[in-house]
């Protein structure tokens, strides 16, 4: 395409009263790269702005916009002009609403105003057309693994939404664990009736539904390809049968937690001590009558004890969110048989959140009776059970009735728990040195890999979904839960998270909703999250490709395969398009249309330095575009001035931070580099998992290099923030700068 | 059978739970209307300090969000608006919405000064009217949609004259009437979130009453960089640095008088918001009164890591009296700790009451037919659908909880327009 540039400067919003336009526009059109026109518009978001702009696209042929006006947070959509490149320059935010027009500051900031133009300008000419990755051969199939509750909700639901779904349970049957429950706990008006589960109903939907394809007795033996190309090997009682999907649902559920290691709570001293799936299935294979298994004697007395085994760092460090109430349920199945009949409950804490607080009370009053406090001995004596426990409220020691049977309110561990380990191993075949530094970098935030045997996914990084926390492939964000390290691959249900069944219903809904619009933005081409919609994809020059594996080892989302001599193959619809592998790629291979090394590298290349004595020391920030951004934009809507050294560019995570570009601006005599991005570690913030991570890694590998060139690595700093440190950013800024005034100039100026 | 069915969706609050369920949708392929009634997005998280278990500010996933809406053609929004009726059924429904006068014009670039020249100021609902704001405003500094409002106060005065001579983008529009839209959508979303319990409903602790009695929410205000202290954790009688603090939780919670139900996120909140003090105050001591620490799932991990904190004290015990020295202000706790039996009497510059989440569900009843249970939770309705209830609208449950249902209700609400 050739280029036609059109710079247009918005003199409103006090960018004229604090800039010299013209004087803009000349120093714009000495630059290596200058526009065909400039002109200026006292109010370009205006209806007559924008027609006054789409009167230049149709007169002048203007292709390329550079807009010099507002952040380009605001006004995204006034500001598109269709097929035409549109980059925007900060000048309010940036410039005109965070520095100073008077006096002996008047010419600094002109010089910011320059800068961002001229970088804006290159951005601009550097800037491809993108196109959209459209396949003709596509599915859009949802696969679902797992036939419970939330498997069998996601399938009605996806299928009544019009599309194709095919799912994968192991047992002969489906149903899952609510199959085994006699009765649900209330989930409507009054909230203290106890209900049917409707499981069989719900079963009878999803095999009538001609839309679901349904595999029983089946597992995963393979996953390949990438989202609306997923090939899928089902084993079924030893056949392989191959399945084509758009997106996957992973519903596998949890397994109880092994009450064998309960004995301190009793298990094993008599058959009349069980866990709360046995319970279940007692009062279910009896109507609701409880028997012991001993001999069959109808329970007259029983003790439930909450959290066997949860809560505890022993056993499950975590609670598993829906033991309380199916306790409270539990006791109500004993007292609606025979209301005499003695019933404890031995608890932590009664964790029954909403209306669920009403069965509690319901409960409460049919006089069951609650202990809090822990259990200290359990003992059989004459065929009874002897229970002993800690009572925190009396501060003593409760010896209780002898009773007919103790139930463990067991915990929940995710299917996705189970299975060895795998560990991160280096390649033998690549050099000593370049194994380290991978290893070195993959351990950042790397979710664990659990050879969990349930989706067998053929990817780079491991076999299944990487675990967050206690081998629950869940999301590490509050606002969006649905977020997946795996591109089109969505967990719901007690895989996910402990959770209760009303919980899961609505978890397999969303997940549903997740994966159909995988499919719909997938098939056009489009990002998903964070990046929604983003139509650009990074391009891997192979021939210039050394097979360090770096890119295919750091990509977030497992998006990047590879061949057996380690050159990356890129899965196009898994990718997320954040530049982690432009980042992470030594020789600078990987470039987007839009988005490249050697676009910033001449942007920051071409910020001008002034020489020592004029005593005005240059400051890059390479700032992560999602929280950096937003915050120093913050800053100016509130009006707080900062350093005027600094040259600021916005880059899409600091995960796509490639050395070179720290190499490029020292060398060409600026003085520091600052890179701004989230919050990295335990609680990351970084919405690309560990971008920011990755850039604080990479830059203390460049103190070496720094120190060879004599030039001090305190020139280099990574510094978080998050997006409402705005207030902070001036004093950030300031302490850089002073810092650097310490070490002197940058002795590369003028080369 | 071939019923015109409209393919677009109503999302009513745009809350956390109506953006949700606003974008997903929008991101599948469906045209959607949020119709929100504050002048920006955002809702109750908007103005919160910070999330559990993780303390990161709301503004980040808000910000990501919005940058999702401006990206997608087929959000569309109403601002200051409510919906007043809805008639017809699933796949066909007409829905009246009232848009109250901003006296703003989408001319407005945000860069304030018609409150410049504003000398008028009124109470700021957004920190919980703590403080006050001028009659020209930026609802809040992270506001999206970015746009002033003239408050009606000062909209036919003189000095709403001087605001509108101050824009220099003709943006003020004094004479800006209500205005009433008819929209026809396929399906509706009810995401109307939720109020917090009215505090002062709780007499026997003083609350609305004694100045430095405040509720939950207020303490999230003046925890916030962009609250009435900008984040200075002070007392609201005397600005005095909040140095000994007490929890009371189920504050008119659990409670028959009150809310019978557990709203489920208070007992996160109140751990949250220990840590606020602690972090402002090395030196500080908190103590949180409390009948069952409910904190479910993966969460009992932030319980404890906030319980090792020697100075954060977790008594189980019902708070049974507040009383206040008249002269100081400070106050005096009475509970039982259930644990000891001990009577304590603790002197305290500060109480926070964890007060519940209510329903805000009376607008869709009077504008539609809809199913409520008692509490005024919306319930669903399975002989109608077509209307669905997302998030705390239809049960007390955190934010990523409330993101997941509003996913869900996206998914029901495109349900009825493929139907038939």
């Amino acid at each position: 395409m050739e280029k036609n540039i059109g710079l247009y400067i918005c003199s409103g919003c006090g960018i004229g009263d604090v800039l010299d336009v013209d004087a803009l526009f000349e120093t714009v059109n000495e630059a290596d790269v200058s526009p065909a026109i400039c002109k200026s518009h006292d109010f370009l978001c205006s209806k007559e702005g924008v027609e006054f702009l789409k009167a230049e696209q149709e007169n002048e042929g203007i292709n390329t916009f550079v807009i010099g006006a507002c952040s380009g947070r605001v006004n995204a959509d006034t500001f598109d002009f269709g097929a035409s490149i549109t980059e925007r320059v900060n000048l309010r935010e940036q410039v005109a609403w965070s520095h100073p027009s008077e006096g002996e500051d008047e010419e600094d900031t002109q010089m910011i105003a320059s800068d961002n133009l001229i970088m804006g300008m290159i951005k601009a000419d550097a800037t491809l057309p993108v196109e959209p990755y459209i396949k003709e051969d596509i599915s859009k199939a949802i696969l679902i693994v797992g036939g419970g509750l939330t498997g069998l909700t996601a399938a009605k639901e996806a299928a009544k939404a019009g599309s194709d779904v095919v799912l994968v349970e192991k047992d002969k049957q489906l149903g899952g664990w609510v199959q085994g429950l006699y009765k649900q706990a209330p989930s409507k008006p009054p909230y203290t009736e106890l209900e049917d589960t409707n499981i069989n109903a719900l079963i009878a939907d999803v095999e009538g539904d001609k839309n679901i394809k349904v595999y029983t007795g089946a597992v995963i033996e393979k996953t390949k390809g990438a989202p609306c190309m997923f090939d899928i090997t089902i084993n079924q009682a030893g056949n392989n049968i191959e399945e084509r999907a758009g997106s996957i649902i992973l519903a596998t559920g949890a397994t109880p937690y092994n009450a064998e290691k309960l004995t301190h709570l009793g298990w094993g001293v008599t058959p009349d001590v069980i866990t709360n799936a046995m319970f279940e299935k007692i009062a279910k294979e009896n109507d609701g009558k409880i028997k012991r298994p001993s001999d069959g004697k109808e329970v007259e007395s029983i003790v439930f004890i909450h959290c066997a085994g949860s809560r505890d760092e022993e056993h499950l460090p975590y609670c598993s969110a829906a033991c309380c109430v199916e306790s409270l349920k539990q006791a109500k199945y004993v007292k609606e048989q025979n209301p005499a009949a003695a019933v404890y409950s031995i608890y932590k804490d009664i964790r029954s959140t909403g209306q669920a607080e009403l069965l509690y009370k319901q409960v409460q009053q049919e006089g069951v009776f609650f202990i809090k406090g822990e259990v200290t001995s359990v003992t059989e004596d004459g065929g009874m059970l002897m229970v002993e426990a800690t009572d925190i409220l009396t501060m003593a020691n409760v010896y209780l009735e002898p009773v007919d049977m103790i139930v463990l309110a067991t915990g929940m561990v995710p299917t996705s728990a189970v299975g060895e380990i795998i560990e991160e191993k280096g390649d033998e075949d690549a050099e000593k040195e370049a194994e380290k530094e991978i290893v070195q970098e993959t351990n950042a935030s790397t979710g664990t890999i659990i050879k969990s045997n349930l989706l067998n996914l053929a990817y780079r990084q491991g076999p299944e979904l990487p675990e967050l926390r206690y081998g629950f492939p869940d999301s590490h964000f509050v606002c969006f839960p649905y977020e997946t390290r795996r591109t089109g691959i969505y967990a719901a249900g007690a895989v996910r998270q402990p959770m209760d069944h009303r919980t899961a219903i609505e978890d397999a809904t969303g997940a549903a909703l997740k994966a159909i619009q995988c499919i719909t933005m997938t098939s056009d081409g489009m990002a998903l999250h964070p990046r929604a919609g983003d139509l650009s994809l990074p391009d891997f020059e192979m021939s210039r490709c050394t097979q360090c594996k770096r890119c295919t080892e750091e990509c977030p989302f497992g998006a990047i395969n590879e061949d057996e001599k380690g050159n990356p193959l890129p899965e196009p619809t898994r990718c997320r398009r954040c530049g982690t592998c432009m980042g992470a790629c030594p020789e600078r291979i990987i470039s987007f249309k839009n988005y490249s090394v050697s676009m910033i590298g001449k942007m920051l290349k071409n910020i001008s330095v002034p020489e020592d004595y004029e005593e005005k020391p240059r400051i890059l920030v390479l700032a992560c575009e999602n929280d950096a951004i937003p915050a120093i934009d913050m800053a100016g809507i509130n009006r707080l001035s900062y350093n005027p050294w600094i040259r600021i560019i916005p880059v899409r995570c600091l995960g796509s931070l490639n050395l070179i570009w720290i190499a490029d601006a020292l060398s060409k005599g600026i003085d520091g580099v600052m890179l701004l991005g989230c919050r990295h570690g335990e609680d990351y913030q970084c919405h690309f998992i560990k971008g920011s991570e990755l850039a604080t890694i990479r830059s203390s590998k460049i103190a070496e290099t720094l120190d060879r060139l004599a030039l001090e690595s305190e020139r280099v700093i990574v510094d978080e923030v998050s997006i409402m440190d705005y207030d902070k950013i001036p004093m950030m800024f300031d302490e850089f700068s002073e810092k650097l005034e310490e070490l002197g100039p940058n002795p590369m100026k003028g080369f | 059978m071939s019923e015109v069915v409209n393919k677009s969706i109503l999302v009513v609050g745009g809350g956390m739970s109506g953006l949700t369920a606003a974008i997903e949708a929008a991101e599948t392929g469906y045209e959607v209307y949020i119709i929100e009634k504050e002048p920006y997005l955002g809702g109750r998280v908007a103005r919160m300090h910070q999330y559990f278990p993780k303390l990161c500010p709301p503004n980040c996933g808000l910000e990501i969000n919005f940058r999702r809406i401006k990206a997608n053609p087929m959000v569309n929004l109403f601002t200051m608006s409510n919906v007043t009726k809805i008639e017809g059924k699933e796949g066909n429904y007409t829905v009246h919405i009232n848009t109250e006068p901003s006296y703003i014009n989408e001319n407005c670039t945000a860069c304030g000064e018609c409150a410049k020249v504003c000398e008028t100021e009124i109470p700021n609902p957004f920190n919980s009217d703590m403080d006050k704001i001028k009659a020209a405003y930026l609802p809040h500094p992270f506001a999206f949609p970015m746009r002033y409002v003239i408050a009606p106060e000062i909209a036919g005065s003189d000095e709403g004259k001087k605001c509108a001579d101050a824009c220099k983008y003709g943006a003020v529009e004094l004479d800006m009437q209500p205005k009433e839209t008819k929209l026809n959508v396929g399906a509706i979303i009810w995401a109307t979130g939720w109020t917090p319990y009215d505090y002062t409903k709780i007499k026997y602790y003083g609350s609305g009453k004694y100045a430095n009695v405040i509720s939950n929410v207020m303490m999230e205000r003046i925890a916030a960089p962009t609250g009435p202290t900008k984040g200075k954790i002070v007392r609201q009688s005397d600005g005095k640095e909040v140095k000994k603090v007490a929890f009371v939780q189920c504050a008119g919670s659990r409670d028959e008088n009150h809310l019978p139900y557990c709203s489920g996120v208070c007992c996160l909140a109140s751990l949250k918001q220990a840590t606020y003090v602690r972090e402002a105050y090395p030196d500080s001591e908190v103590y949180i009164f409390y009948i069952d620490i409910r904190a479910r799932g993966k969460f009992e991990d932030f319980y404890t890591k906030v319980e090792k904190d020697e100075n954060i004290h977790l008594i189980k015990g019902k708070v049974g009296m507040i009383t206040e020295d008249s002269n100081t202000k400070d106050l005096t706790v009475q509970a039982e700790n259930q644990e000891t039996g001990e009577i304590l009497k603790l002197s305290v510059d500060m109480v926070v009451l964890a007060t519940g989440i209510v329903p805000n569900s009376d607008d869709a009843k009077a504008a539609a037919d809809i199913l409520c249970d008692d509490d005024g939770f919306i319930l669903p309705d399975v002989e109608k659908p077509g209307q669905y209830g997302a998030g705390c609208a239809c049960r007390p449950m955190d934010v990523a909880a409330s993101v997941q249902d509003a996913t869900a209700g996206a998914l029901k609400a495109i349900q009825s327009t493929v139907r038939r």
